[in-house]
């Protein structure tokens, strides 16, 4: 059985919820699955597709690399950090001075995205640098 | 009589020629609909278009291969009333090959993976060739969040060996 058929219901599901720019290409027994879901609620739809498919994705054989579009420069995003304050940096990079903090589900306005990691954000109160794109999600 | 005669030579020297260049007119024009309905009934050609002129029929548009087109130019040549086929099908440029996956070198890597995972201190990553092993231990709700974040770091793979709480 190929990957695209063995993910055929999270391949059909990224089609029929709206995901732009959706590429699955195989490579090397993996299969990579790339796009951008219009929402955070698609992006965790198809993330349940793939845990079911692929219970506690064992399998090591699909990369499911899903943006979300409405995380773009000039947007608002969240701080979902687990409870702790969000570090803001000086420069892209935890070894990089912290030069602020943004709260626990703070909503904070991303300025720039500087790599898939980075973002460069300003908070309400006007703190401005980096911080790791991990703890950013896409307000409800 | 004489004259008469005369006028029936007017009528044949100015109506015949007329009539000739209608009723040719008319048979391109019939032609030129043949031809074209017999390329709509095939779907390989049915984005092609065609123009009858003199009973030359200029086939133009874009064919997937080349065997279409010549495929083409045989049907149309046999068509009732084509005495020339001029092909000016192009052919359709293959389409792009998908662009390689890009996989991110190990040292950001395992920086990036680093990053990622400092939350999670029951995890134990390594990372080589773009694989990234996770070992040690995780509670349930974590996963898919750490997965999510991993996943978004172009691995090669991802091999999850961890022991969920």
């Amino acid at each position: 059985m190929s990957l695209q058929d063995k993910y055929k219901e999270l391949l059909d599901a990224a089609k029929s919820l709206g995901v732009g720019n959706l590429q699955a290409r195989e490579q090397n027994n993996v299969l990579y699955v790339d796009g951008e879901a219009p929402s955070g609620a698609v992006k965790d739809q198809l993330w349940d597709i793939y845990n079911k498919l692929d219970p506690d994705f064992r399998s090591a054989d699909l990369v499911m690399n899903i943006n979300v579009s409405t995380m773009v420069a000039g947007s608002k995003a969240v701080v979902t950090t687990q409870t702790s304050n969000l570090n803001i940096r000086k420069g892209p990079g935890t070894d990089q001075p912290i030069v602020g903090k943004a709260a626990h589900q703070e909503t904070v306005t991303l300025v720039s995205k500087t790599n898939d990691q980075w973002w460069l954000i300003r908070t309400n109160a006007g703190a401005e640098g980096y911080a790791s794109a991990q703890y950013l999600s896409p307000q409800n | 009589m004489k004259k008469h005669g005369s006028f029936l030579a007017i009528v044949l020297v100015f109506l015949f020629p007329a009539f000739l260049v209608t009723s040719c007119k008319e048979k391109d024009s019939d032609i030129q609909a043949s031809v074209q309905s017999a390329l709509k009934d095939n779907p390989d050609m049915a984005g092609l278009s065609a123009s009858v002129q003199d009973g030359v029929a200029t086939l133009t548009g874009e064919c997937k291969d080349e065997s279409i087109k010549s495929s083409v130019e045989t049907i149309v040549g046999k068509i009732k009333g084509v005495k020339q086929v001029v092909n000016n099908c192009t052919i359709a440029a293959p389409p792009p090959a998908p662009a390689p996956v890009v996989i991110s070198a190990d040292d950001a890597l395992t920086k990036a993976v680093a990053d990622a995972t400092k939350d999670y201190p029951g995890v134990k990553t390594a990372v080589k060739d773009g694989v990234i092993t996770l070992t040690g231990d995780i509670k349930k709700a974590d996963l898919k969040k750490l997965m999510m974040t991993l996943n978004s770091l172009k691995p090669k793979k991802i091999d999850n060996q961890l022991v969920i709480k």
